[in-house]
């Protein structure tokens, strides 16, 4: 009897400290973190410099490049292992909607705030083709539709918007709110691209120009002023029943993660967590490759260098 | 004569009768929203429990079931020693596109090196615990060599030395990496398009149920707008390479299917006589006899097959697909176009060269009697693996040269040498120099033209349009082309996108008219002469490849986020099918005939009018009909640079809620007009070239 149970004591005792060994070997997966890459310079220097911290902890990395809208559903199935760029009012939707159905976990905000709204370049402040901007009441002058006309706007100032898909009528609505309606018409561009060029254009031309952009942006460093619109309050959207008649808040800047990440690359998981980026830091790695002109991979390998005591303390308990 | 004077008449009373009921319905019918007759509301069935609007909604749940939740079953996670619940069709989805990865993967190691394939036969613990287990790349000089020498192999000299030409340029630009992606990728798909292709061709051929059959399917395939399926595609097969593939494919497949048919109906039933009497099988008779006979069509298939896959480059890496296209991409988004030109120019170079290297061998004979030596027999295999010892030789001299990037290996992206800064003036020097000018006609061209021809279709009351298309149908194919052509309309019409549809349809069609002209003129003047054709068949080859991004943007620069900036983008795409239709139509007249012409005495504008046009007319109706699948591919893009119509709700579908079933049954209603102009223009050539007699 007392053999049996020394025998009984041993054998839990053996098993208690299997397990704890086992638990403390709890070691991330050797397949790869497989992280997105879009079509913008800070979204993908920030994937290599993920990348680049993964493996400095002896992980494995695979970039696949995805459609920005299309990757929440990628996200939640488990072929894209992360997200680490999720704009508020760009790709909101497409993250909730994701999450609803399921696989898709919310891994906490970025430092850095953004902005998203409309807004004019440097050149048009400069020239004064609208006096009083920033302040949005200017653009009630006949001089600022002027400024902004274009061919297809009939006789109304022209506001570039984003794709509808971003944030389908806010913009129209505030407009509309706001008593600008007959003074203004929205045009929606079809992409990103489609934004840039006409602002490149713009800037060539020294011609007006109202359009849709956010901060932090690669448009910061040549100077971009954002319209003071009514301050936004809760509520103030016409989904929380308001009248639409003010401006964008400060938006968050998100990371995403599939559900078996944490158990499948805990440490990984962790870092990931943890890990911040305010708006310097962001803004520095897409001037690294917007500015310097250096390749994605070499900007992130030197934003990686400079900044260690930034991201080292991520990977350590 | 005189039977035919009348009908002809009649058909002319038909049109002008049809045009005067279009125009009193379009005056009388007053446009507002309770009138069934201006547009048809939502219908709903019982007390809101079915309406037509709520198909998407239901597509979406059915998919989603599929997907999600039909026929579970339960899959061990080894990573997280736990029990995981899939479905049946996701894990046979699965199952095939990880073939297909497994294929990329394996020419794209063999290239670049990498540790992917061994992972396929081990796992990714052994290549962690083993450093060995490393496939290592081929330094580029070594790809160099064994392009010039399968060029040799296949084609001369001429032929190597343009294949060594072009994998240097690549290399040389810092393109290496991306662009052995794309052709790793493009050598999997073209492959697999061309089977497809080719196997369905011949079944079409065989079976008639199964030509009528694929007809609309091969339709849908190629108009269905590649975003209206992109989600799908994502959640049944997975992201990255293996996904573009598959998309690639879709859209790659349906040229081959059509030209492998058109080339074997055109066979004489003397030549499947002779092949008969002289004792074939089956199989025979397909591979010695049909094949061969269809070569022409069958390798302009392959051709297109080529020009398909490297078009889809850029789309395919909006689903995971590495390469050139992300690149490209990435750097339109910095308005880097001198360096997106470059990329664009590698894709259309690779394009090329496998273009030149398929039809070298496709065309090359084989000798049954030589009797070679050893040295004869695999001097091409010596040659190479001297060029890859040679190669390794200077590689690793490179290691020890270099310090940072060894030059003689593998040149990193972004490293080599770059003309992208003239590229990149010189657009700035056009946007600074033409935009002032370029104004009067964008202001001309949306005020007088573009913004009245969009209303004018908004304009057109539901049963107007109904009237207008239906009347056409019963013109050109009496009462079952009238209800063909009804039954695509009442599907668009009784979505809630009706007017979506309706500023589609208003940019193809001046895309349409306009590239057609541009297209049939271009296309007639190159014909007559045997190297302005070749030169002018490049042409379409090359802009047909290259991608359409790159001047979308400074399109953009111009004209603007207006109309004018898409269809000029409409028009320089949809223009190549209807060139390179009447080109290959006019210069596939038999000389025989044009010679008997030439005796008989007509001179040079009647043999065009009356012999050639006529014979081509066939082929450059196949044209018309590209240039509308085309146009309407195009105006679809043009949600890119900001429409809208159907195509930005495509766009817009990625990020819906119910996203996957808006998105297919918008791409539907994309598929639909183009099947309806299909239909009408497929029937009307039909029975002209009966008429002809020339069938």
């Amino acid at each position: 009897m007392k053999f049996l149970s020394r025998k009984l004591f041993v054998t839990l005792l053996g098993a208690f400290f299997l397990s704890a060994s086992h638990l403390a070997l709890a070691k991330d997966s050797k397949e790869p973190i497989v992280i997105p890459t879009h079509n913008w310079s800070s979204q993908i220097v920030m994937a290599y410099v993920i990348g680049g911290i993964f493996e400095s902890m002896g992980n494995r990395v695979d970039y696949k490049s995805a459609d920005s809208q299309a990757v929440y559903e990628s996200v939640r199935t488990g072929d894209i292992t992360l997200s680490h760029e999720v704009w508020q009012s760009a790709f909101g939707k497409s993250f909730y909607n994701a999450m609803e159905k399921g696989g898709l976990i919310d891994v906490g905000n970025h430092e850095a705030l953004t902005l998203e709204d409309l807004g004019v370049p440097k050149h048009v402040i400069d020239a004064n083709l609208c006096p009083g901007l920033p302040d949005w009441e200017a653009l009630k002058q006949q001089k600022c539709v002027d400024a902004f006309k274009t061919a297809d706007s009939g006789n109304k100032g022209r506001i570039l918007e984003g794709p509808q898909t971003w944030h389908g009528d806010l913009i129209p609505n505030r407009i509309k709110a706001l008593g600008l309606a007959d003074k203004y018409v929205v045009k929606f561009a079809g992409s990103a691209d489609a934004l840039w060029a006409e602002l490149a254009s713009a800037k060539k031309d020294g011609r007006g120009i109202l359009m849709f952009n956010w901060t932090p942006n690669f448009t910061d460093a040549d100077g971009f002023s954002f319209i003071k619109f009514p301050p936004y309050y809760d509520g103030c959207r016409i989904a929380d029943g308001g009248d639409e008649a003010c401006g964008s808040p400060d938006g968050w800047l998100k990371k995403a993660a599939y559900y078996k990440m944490p158990r499948k690359w805990p440490a990984a998981y962790t870092t990931f967590s943890k890990l911040s980026f305010n708006t310097t830091q962001i803004g520095q790695m897409a001037a690294l490759v917007d500015i310097d002109k250096m390749s994605h991979k070499d900007a992130a390998k030197k934003w990686l260098a400079d900044n260690k005591k930034v991201w080292q303390p991520w990977t350590k308990k | 004569m005189q039977i035919k004077t009348i009908t002809e008449n009649t058909k002319l009373v038909q049109v002008i009768g049809l045009f005067i009921v279009f125009f009193a319905l379009y005056v009388l019918i007053e446009p507002s929203a309770d009138n069934i007759l201006w547009r048809i509301p939502e219908i709903s069935f019982g007390e809101g429990s079915f309406s037509f609007w709520a198909v998407p909604a239901i597509i979406n749940d059915s998919i989603d079931y599929m997907m999600f939740e039909w026929m579970p079953v339960q899959i061990y996670d080894s990573e997280i020693e736990d029990y995981d619940t899939s479905t049946l069709l996701k894990e046979v989805t699965r199952g095939f596109s990880g073939f297909i990865e497994f294929l990329i993967n394996l020419i794209r190691e063999l290239i670049l090196g990498g540790v992917k394939t061994i992972v396929a036969f081990t796992s990714w613990d052994f290549i962690s615990d083993n450093e060995w287990a490393n496939w290592p790349a081929l330094p580029w000089t070594v790809v160099l060599a064994g392009a010039f020498i399968i060029g040799y192999a296949l084609g001369g000299k001429g032929l190597a030395f343009f294949a060594g030409i072009s994998t240097a340029y690549t290399a040389i630009f810092g393109q290496w990496e991306p662009a052995m992606e794309t052709l790793s990728f493009v050598l999997i798909a073209a492959p697999l398009s061309f089977i497809f292709g080719l196997v369905l061709g011949i079944l079409a051929y065989k079976n008639r149920t199964i030509e009528i059959l694929l007809n609309p399917l091969l339709n849908v395939a190629q108009t269905m707008p590649h975003f209206s399926y992109l989600v799908p595609i994502v959640v049944l097969f997975g992201i990255g390479d293996q996904a573009g593939a598959i998309a690639t494919i879709i859209f790659a497949t349906p040229p081959m299917v059509r030209l492998t048919l058109l080339g074997l109906k055109k066979i004489s039933p003397e030549i499947v006589e002779a092949g008969m009497m002289s004792g074939c099988t089956n199989r025979q008779l397909l591979f010695k006899v049909l094949i061969p006979s269809a070569r022409r069509d069958i390798l302009i298939g392959v051709n297109q097959v080529i020009m398909q896959c490297l078009a889809m480059a850029v789309i395919a890496s909006f689903i995971g697909a590495k390469g050139l296209g992300f690149n490209l991409l990435v750097a339109l988004n910095q308005l880097r176009i001198g360096q997106a030109l470059e990329l664009g120019i590698s894709i259309v170079l690779i394009a090329v060269v496998l273009d030149k290297l398929s039809l070298a061998w496709a065309n090359k004979q084989v000798d049954y009697f030589a009797d070679l030596t050893f040295w004869q027999k695999h001097r091409y295999g010596l040659m190479f693996l001297v060029s890859l010892v040679v190669g390794s030789f200077f590689a690793y001299i490179g290691t020890l040269i270099f310090n940072d990037i060894n030059y003689l290996y593998l040149i990193p992206h972004s490293k080599g040498i770059t003309t992208a800064p003239v590229w990149q003036a010189g657009i700035d020097w056009v946007v600074e120099n033409w935009y002032h000018s370029l104004q009067t006609f964008n202001h001309f061209m949306i005020k007088d033209i573009l913004i009245p021809m969009k209303e004018a279709y908004l304009g057109m009351p539901v049963v107007a349009t109904f009237t207008l298309m239906m009347g056409i149908g019963y013109i050109i194919g009496g009462i079952r082309s009238a209800l063909v052509v009804g039954g695509f309309l009442l599907f668009i019409s009784l979505t809630e996108w009706w007017d979506r549809a309706l500023i589609t349809a208003y940019m193809t069609t001046f895309g349409v008219i306009i590239s057609t002209i541009i297209g049939a003129t271009v296309g007639i003047l190159c014909a007559q002469n045997a190297k302005a054709s070749r030169f002018i068949l490049i042409v379409c080859d090359t802009f047909q490849t290259f991608p359409s991004f790159i001047y979308l943007i400074p399109v953009i620069m111009l004209f603007g986020v207006t109309d004018t900036s898409v269809l000029l983008a409409v028009i320089v795409y949809a223009t190549i099918p209807a060139t390179r239709y009447t080109v290959e139509g006019l210069r596939n007249v038999p000389v025989a005939l044009q010679e008997a012409g030439s005796m008989s005495g007509v001179n040079r504008w009647q043999r065009l009018t009356k012999i050639e046009i006529p014979l081509a007319f066939p082929h450059i109706m196949l044209g018309v009909n590209q240039t509308v699948m085309f146009s309407l591919v195009m105006v679809i893009f043009g949600a890119f640079i900001g429409t809208d119509d159907l195509g930005q709700l495509i766009l817009k579908a990625l990020s819906d809620e119910k996203g996957i079933g808006n998105g297919l049954i918008l791409g539907f209603c994309v598929a639909f007009i183009g099947l309806a102009v299909d239909h009408l223009i497929s029937k009307w050539s039909h029975d002209r070239k009966q008429a002809l007699g020339i069938n």
